[in-house]
């Protein structure tokens, strides 16, 4: 490791810096989800709640202790960043404590870390003369996975320091932080992205970046439909998908199926088939372990198969609840850690006994 | 050295199958936007040899030029920790497993450590660096939480690729912030072709009825496919259409179980598979595999009329198994199930004299 770390030529890129510190740069790998991401919280899309009382905070109003919970990719993040460089402008890295996942956070580090944060001074005054908020903003990302001791501690914290700091607690479920810390806050649910400013945004960004792209309107709602709001996903997908046509060809069908791990059709039409057409285990377990060779993810499986078999005239009710209720269990368990391979074999002998019962 | 390493594919222009991928990833690798990557696929499906392509069309031959190292790293209860890492002036590699539930530990030093160090080398094709996690969908929970931030923070120096058999244990927070890459097991047509082409580089001659034979044991498994290859070699050169393929150690252990298993459903059966459990156990073989390996020799051999209780007893058995500590209960208190049920079907359909 240390060789590692002390690769490349030391001597000559320190003389280097040092010489002609201005010396043109390569220009710096642009991901887009960073690139897009909110620099303001007005550009925070379809979470008008959070972004009205932040602008409030903004015009001088007091800002509370805040939580926000959803899903990933909805903005939680990026608009605590946001609103943060707003208040304090470009000093706001030193007005914000991030701590996440892969900070340490057990009791100790709240106590100290946190408390020694939160007593340093904050003048009401930025260095450009700018009058700014006298208090700083420890922002807790991922809180979920804190232990509930330690979420206590930084309970007594919260209150001792109310005067100088600010918190935002941040996570998926907000059933994983204790009571007397959401007490303490005002509550936002970040929902899942509205499909049409979804897809507004993924045109935007294609207008800026120049993507091309088939069948335009189609294929992005492709992307913002399998996203399922996420706009962390579509982006990724979206960017994901101009990197693997090459930038140069035009993103086909194709690509948006590979990234987005679309199972191909013709996959599940086999596995119904195999179902309704054999009565041997031999039969299913051979096309199993074939589909899993594909690895393809199970849950997306899961996903499609529900839906074909919701708006196919194949299935009677009855048929219908039999398979629905054990995709229900099938993809629970799965979701618990469950083998690929036992879920898929339950599912298909629940699909056999489906068919068996017209 | 194995016939599977001696002639794994160093670039994109020689590899043997899912050519249009391969395109698609060298793509990947030709401008600075250079994501994080997933890639996933079952064992032997060539993903390995995908992303050292990437390492080396990324960073030229320099990436070949490996050390193994050991890191030493404290936890914060101050317990020392022990793992093993390969490395290049480019890239590191580490399977975070190695030290079990401290993975988090390991992970976020490492990529904390390489973004701090960035590309010192100012004549370096990249500004950044590749941290190669293997394994993925066995790290805690814990680990790929701390994951989700950090990989946004660092992203401008350092790049992660994660290497998995299967995408859905890995956590969506994960997947959402990668390029995911899907491996499918090669074809066992493809794995034909291969085998014949490795032994004429080495002057082995393959008749084809074998090579048919040793891709359909390999269970789509390419570098499986070369080793049994390498076996039969040993076992008897010139090789013959019908000569005997080795089967793994463990399948046939499991097969024997089951064996037992229907023969006969008793007390002392059962004492005997537990023992057999422990072993599999003790030798590392995963609960789960031995689950599914086990379920599907039992169904193979008992009435369709049972197939769903069976078939759900395991799926329950099994949920809580990974979810409890004690494998060996769940496993085996499953038997005693199946044993259960079978005898009565066997009973009231033969009468009990
Ligand atoms: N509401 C939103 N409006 C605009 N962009 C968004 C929104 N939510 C997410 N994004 C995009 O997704 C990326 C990830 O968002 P982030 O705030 O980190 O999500 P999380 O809710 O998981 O913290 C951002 O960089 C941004 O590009
Ligand atoms: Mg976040």
């Amino acid at each position: 490791m240390e060789a590692y770390l002390k690769s490349g030529k030391l001597g000559e890129s320190s003389s280097k810096s040092s010489g002609k510190s201005a010396a043109p740069k390569k220009p710096k790998s642009i991901h887009w989800v960073e690139k897009y991401r909110p620099k303001a919280v007005t550009e925070v899309v379809d979470q008008s709640d959070v972004v009205s009382v932040l602008e409030q905070c903004l015009t001088g109003a007091d800002l509370p202790n805040l939580l926000f919970y959803g899903p990933p990719g909805t903005g939680k993040t990026s608009t605590i960043l946001a609103a943060a460089r707003q208040l304090f402008g470009d000093m706001y890295k030193n007005r914000i404590l991030e701590l996440n996942a892969s900070d340490e956070r057990g009791i100790q580090v709240i106590r100290d870390k946190v408390k020694s944060f939160a007593q340093l001074t904050a003048s009401g005054v930025r260095p450009d003369g700018k009058p700014c908020p006298p208090f700083k903003i420890v922002i807790l990302d991922e809180a979920d996975s804190m232990t509930h001791a330690a979420q206590a501690a930084l309970r007594r914290t919260m209150e001792k320091e109310t005067k100088s700091t600010r918190f935002c607690l941040i996570c998926n479920y907000v059933s994983r932080i204790i009571e007397p810390l959401t007490s303490r806050c005002t509550k936002f649910r970040f929902k899942p992205l509205n499909e049409n400013l979804a897809y507004e945004r993924l045109a935007y960004i294609c207008e800026q970046e120049n993507v091309l792209i088939d069948d335009n309107d189609k294929l992005l709602n492709l992307l913002v439909e399998r996203s399922g709001g996420d706009m962390r996903k579509a982006i990724t997908w979206l960017q994901s998908c101009a990197i693997l046509s090459g930038h140069k060809q035009k993103i086909g069908l194709q690509h948006v199926q590979e990234v987005t791990g679309v199972v191909p059709a013709h996959w599940l039409e086999e596995f119904l088939k195999v179902c309704k057409e054999s009565k041997e285990f031999s039969a299913l377990d051979s096309f199993v372990k074939k589909l899993l060779y594909e690895a393809f993810a199970v849950s997306q499986i899961l996903d499609q198969l529900n839906e074909k078999i919701i708006n196919s005239d194949e299935f009677n009710d009855k048929q219908r609840t039999i398979i629905g209720e054990k995709l229900g269990d099938v993809s629970f368990h799965l979701q618990e850690g469950g083998t690929e391979y036992i879920q898929l074999i339950e599912l298909g002998n629940s699909i056999m006994k489906a068919y068996s019962i017209v | 050295m194995l016939l599977a390493d001696k002639y794994r594919p160093k670039d994109f222009a020689n590899l043997d199958y899912h050519k249009e991928q391969a395109t698609n990833l060298k793509n990947l690798t030709k401008d600075g936007e250079f994501p994080h990557l997933l890639v996933y696929g079952p064992l032997g499906a060539g993903k390995k040899t995908r992303i050292t392509c990437i390492l080396r069309e990324l960073f030229g031959p320099g990436v070949e030029r490996l050390k193994m190292e050991t890191m030493n790293f404290t936890t914060p209860s101050n317990k020392k920790l022990e793992i093993m890492t390969i490395s290049s002036n480019y890239h590191i590699e580490v399977n975070p497993s190695d030290v079990g539930i401290y993975d988090r530990v390991v992970i976020m030093d490492i990529i904390k450590n390489v973004a701090q160090s960035q590309q010192l080398n100012v004549n370096a094709a990249r500004e950044f660096k590749v941290v190669i996690l293997t394994d993925v969908d066995n790290l805690t929970k814990d680990a790929q939480h701390a994951l989700r931030r950090t990989m946004e923070k660092y992203i401008a120096n350092c790049r992660i690729i994660m290497c998995a058999t299967s995408i859905s244990r890995v956590i969506p927070a994960i997947s959402s912030r990668c390029l995911c890459i899907r491996v499918p097991a090669p074809e066992e047509s493809v794995i034909v072709d291969i085998l014949q082409s490795t032994c004429k580089k080495e002057d082995i001659s393959l008749p084809p009825v074998l090579a048919k034979r040793i891709a359909q044991a390999s269970n789509r498994n390419l570098r499986r496919a070369l080793l049994i290859c390498e076996t039969c070699k040993v076992e008897q050169y010139p090789f013959s259409d019908d000569q005997k393929i080795p089967e793994l150690d463990w399948e046939v252990f499991i097969k024997k179980m089951a064996g037992k298993i229907l023969e006969n459903q008793s007390i002392e059966t059962l004492s005997n598979v537990r023992k057999d459990l422990y072993e599999l156990l003790s030798n590392d073989i995963p609960a789960g595999v031995i689950f599914e390996t086990l379920l599907r020799e039992l169904l193979r051999k008992s009435d369709v009329s049972i197939r769903e209780t069976v078939i759900k007893e395991a799926a329950e058995h099994e949920h809580r198994l990974v979810q409890g500590n004690k494998q060996i209960f769940h496993l085996e208190s499953f038997v005693a199930k199946f044993m259960y049920v079978y005898q009565t079907f066997m009973q009231e359909m033969f009468g009990d004299f």
